[in-house]
């Protein structure tokens, strides 16, 4: 099992079913995803079914059940975005590097996530990688700024 | 309050030799949204500069001051005067303004305004706050937002910070109650629920324990009003907490905040930090015998959760479902205790309210609404950004005077995200208030307002919007579940040009059920995007289905790109983007485009400089 998860788990006070989606959040953080294994820490030590963490787990879009790209490419689809053009950006991003959302491309280079809105509407459209946000995106600026990632 | 007293002067040291330092200050506009358009860039090369030129300045962070599309933002103070703003600032134009500005005493960059008194020139530069964008605008949530460094308590301070709380002392629970009464402020999430009568009630309820949560999820796709304001002033929500938290009785408060706003995140946690350091968090805040802190909790990414019943399980570690009410969280929330639960701006604005006067307050906006109220102006609109009117200004003020229009024909403005709706052109002169709002069909919202141009498809928004509802619906009631879908299902039929004119009249019928029959208020009023455009946008729906014909050249079905000759220059740029080939033609010549290759995917219009090829509007027959 991934080192970290049974160190993150032990930090939660036991049976406390309040830190749930605090500690998914912290595996996410330091895993990239969430393994299946971890549910079963997870269960052990707060004392809830399996079934019950994924049901939580899987009702949040934050989280991934897959390993993540190298690099994770985060496609802003709010209203702004979309009225922009950023369903053209997502079609792009399909034929550039032949993923759709919650896919990771074969070669393990990029993860792509659709998210509801980055909060720089004014910019718009944007799309994040890893941490870095382009704004203002066009068809055109993606295409560049895809070689720029190994 | 001694510590008050002792705190705010060295607050006032500090502001003042700030003011008048003789070293000067370069401010940068640090918000997720100018570190989009590359701010930290310029931090990093504005502190190159000055170690390079030798120059002896600060550098200070800020958060956002509002007019996005004028980002990056960098002011300037030099010794004896005013903090001079200049706008779209890149590295290579950096390079040449903080050597000219502050060496040789001019820089050939035209400064966008200063920022010393409103009303003055300086040295032909007018105050910022007299641009076009700005002059309209009444200031007081935002009123330090761009102007104090977030990370630092005693800036706050300086600026009255926390004189709204020690007035709440002074009057005790049930006068800041009543003061907030005398006010008529109203929940800012969208509502417009009156906040005394939110905390009254809680104060009221039976239990020993009571919660605070601020509600910071700002899920509306296409606002941002919450993060620049948590970004640009964290203290203000956090005195606004403390506020709240004295009149209700609650010793331990929350606050709900999107995964998605780090930045924000950040500067709350640095905040409370620095209100603990100086005892005005934790127990027995300055003597008063008031014990409260603050936790920050995480949102997982759930639109959902911006409903209060649905915030509280997700708080408690369950899924992020909404519960019939009553019992409204007022008498049985948080761990089924007495909880009150406010949005980012109604709790921020409550500490302006304390400290300058419920008269004031209600001074400002209409009979109804009081007060002021922030916008995040974006969409198809020349002057985006961040914005603070009086409640009733009209909608033609907000997008002319204060967004200077749209640059293409205005087609409609779209108020309350996914639960508003879209006004045409013939409201433009409607008050923004919560009651004129709701009579046009859409609602005031948390603040979102997006303009919309003839290039955007109304239908299409309508799908948006309706794809967004549906697939954050939790799934607990059918009405939500089933309907949303169907309707997506419908709007999916009618943009693609597949649907009959009975397809309408389903889709409207669907719109009311749901609308009647849904468990909260995300399915309340997810259909408001399909019947507000069904209201005033009819046309557009029934060409879409009559003559498969979209107007605005957005639904790619109904579209097809085509060559136009006699344009054409034959520059072979579109043959170099074209991911499929289906664009071919020597150089110098008119290109041809094989529809059968083409996917549509708008490269080549991108590239073509000359508009030769467009994406028309032709029918599919």
């Amino acid at each position: 099992m991934a080192g970290s998860i049974p160190l993150i788990i032990e930090k939660y006070e036991s049976r406390d079913k309040g830190n749930l989606i605090q500690i998914l959040q912290e595996i996410q953080r330091a895993e990239g995803y969430i393994p299946g294994e971890a549910l079963d820490s997870i269960s052990k030590h707060l004392w809830i079914s399996r079934s019950e963490i994924f049901g939580v787990a899987s009702f949040y879009s934050q989280f991934k059940f897959n390993p993540p790209g190298r690099h994770s490419i985060k496609m802003c689809l709010g209203t702004a975005c979309h009225v922009q053009g950023g369903d053209f950006l997502l079609n792009a991003l399909n034929s550039e590097i032949g993923i759709s959302p919650n896919e990771t491309t074969e070669d393990g280079r990029f993860d792509l996530e659709r998210v509801a809105c980055l909060g720089c509407c004014a910019l718009a459209p944007v799309l994040m990688i890893d941490e870095v946000i382009y704004s203002n995106m066009s068809v055109i600026k993606l295409k560049e700024t895809l070689t720029k990632y190994e | 309050m001694n510590e008050l007293l002792s705190l705010r002067n060295r607050a006032l040291e500090e502001w003042n030799q700030l003011e008048h330092t003789s070293e000067p200050v370069i401010y940068i506009g640090m918000g997720s949204c100018g570190i989009a358009s590359g701010a930290d860039r310029i931090w990093k090369r504005a502190s190159e500069i000055i170690q390079q030129e030798n120059i002896q300045a600060r550098l200070l962070k800020v958060g956002c001051i509002g007019p996005c599309y004028l980002e990056p933002l960098v002011d300037i103070r030099k010794p004896g005067h005013p903090r001079v703003c200049f706008n779209n600032v890149d590295e290579k134009r950096l390079d040449k303004l903080i050597p000219d500005y502050l060496l040789n005493g001019k820089s050939k960059m035209k400064p966008l305004g200063h920022l010393g008194e409103p009303g003055t020139a300086l040295d032909g530069v007018k105050s910022f706050w007299e641009q076009a964008m700005l002059d309209k605008q009444e200031r007081i949530v935002l009123r330090n937002c761009g102007i104090i460094d977030p990370e630092n308590i005693f800036h706050y301070l300086a600026r009255d910070g926390f004189k709204g709380m020690q007035k709440a002392f002074e009057l005790g629970a049930e006068g800041v109650i009543e003061e907030l009464k005398l006010a008529g402020l109203r929940g800012r999430g969208g509502a417009g629920f009156p906040t005394h009568r939110k905390w009254q009630l809680c104060r009221e309820s039976n239990g020993t324990t009571r919660y605070l949560i601020c509600n910071a999820d700002e899920g509306d796709p296409g606002a941002f009003m919450n993060r620049s304001l948590m970004e640009g002033d964290p203290f203000a929500l956090l005195e606004g907490m403390i506020i709240a938290a004295f009149a209700i009785g609650a010793s331990l408060g929350y606050i709900y905040i999107r995964a998605e706003y780090p930045l924000a995140i950040q500067r709350l946690r640095k905040a409370i930090e620095a209100l603990h350091k100086n005892q005005l968090l934790g127990t027995d805040i300055l003597g008063s015998g008031f014990t409260f802190t603050i936790q920050i909790k995480e949102g997982a990414g759930a639109f959902v959760c911006g409903e209060e019943t649905a915030l509280i399980a997700s708080i408690e570690g369950r899924r992020g479902m909404p519960r019939s009410r009553p019992p409204y969280p007022a008498a049985s929330g948080l761990h089924g205790c007495p909880t009150n639960i406010n949005n980012v701006e109604t709790l921020a604005t409550v500490p302006s309210i304390l400290r300058e006067g419920s008269g004031k307050f209600a001074s400002i906006g209409t009979e109804q609404s009081k007060g002021t109220k922030t916008f995040a102006l974006v969409g198809k609109i020349r002057r985006t950004g961040l914005i603070e009117i009086p409640m009733g200004t009209s909608l033609r003020e907000i997008i002319h005077d204060i967004g200077g229009g749209s640059r293409k024909e205005f087609k409609a403005v779209q108020t309350g995200g996914p639960s508003g709706g879209c006004l045409s052109g013939e409201f433009l002169d409607l008050p923004v208030d919560y009651e004129s709002l709701a009579k046009a069909g859409s609602i005031m919202g948390s603040g979102g307002l997006i303009i919309m141009d003839e290039d955007t498809c109304m239908v299409d928004v309508a799908k948006y919007f309706l794809k967004f509802t549906s697939q954050e619906s939790c799934g607990k009631c059918t009405p939500c579940r089933i309907g949303t879908r169907q309707m997506v299902v419908l709007l999916e039929k009618i943009t693609s040009g597949e649907a009959e004119l009975d397809d309408i009249r389903k889709l409207e019928e669907i719109a009311e059920t749901v609308q009647l029959g849904s468990l909260c208020g995300l399915g309340q009023t997810a259909p408001n995007p399909v019947l507000t455009t069904l209201k005033y946008f009819r046309e557009e729906y029934e060409e879409h289905v009559e003559m498969k014909r979209c107007r605005a050249a957005v639904c790619r079905d109904l579209v097809e790109y085509s060559v136009i000759k006699e344009k054409c220059t034959g520059c072979q740029r579109c043959v170099e983007v074209c991911p499929t080939g289906a664009i071919t033609g020597p150089r110098s010549e008119p290109h041809f485009l094989d529809l059968e290759k083409c996917i549509k995917c708008r490269a080549c219009y991108e590239i073509c400089r000359f508009d030769a090829i467009a994406g028309d509007a032709i029918v599919i027959e």
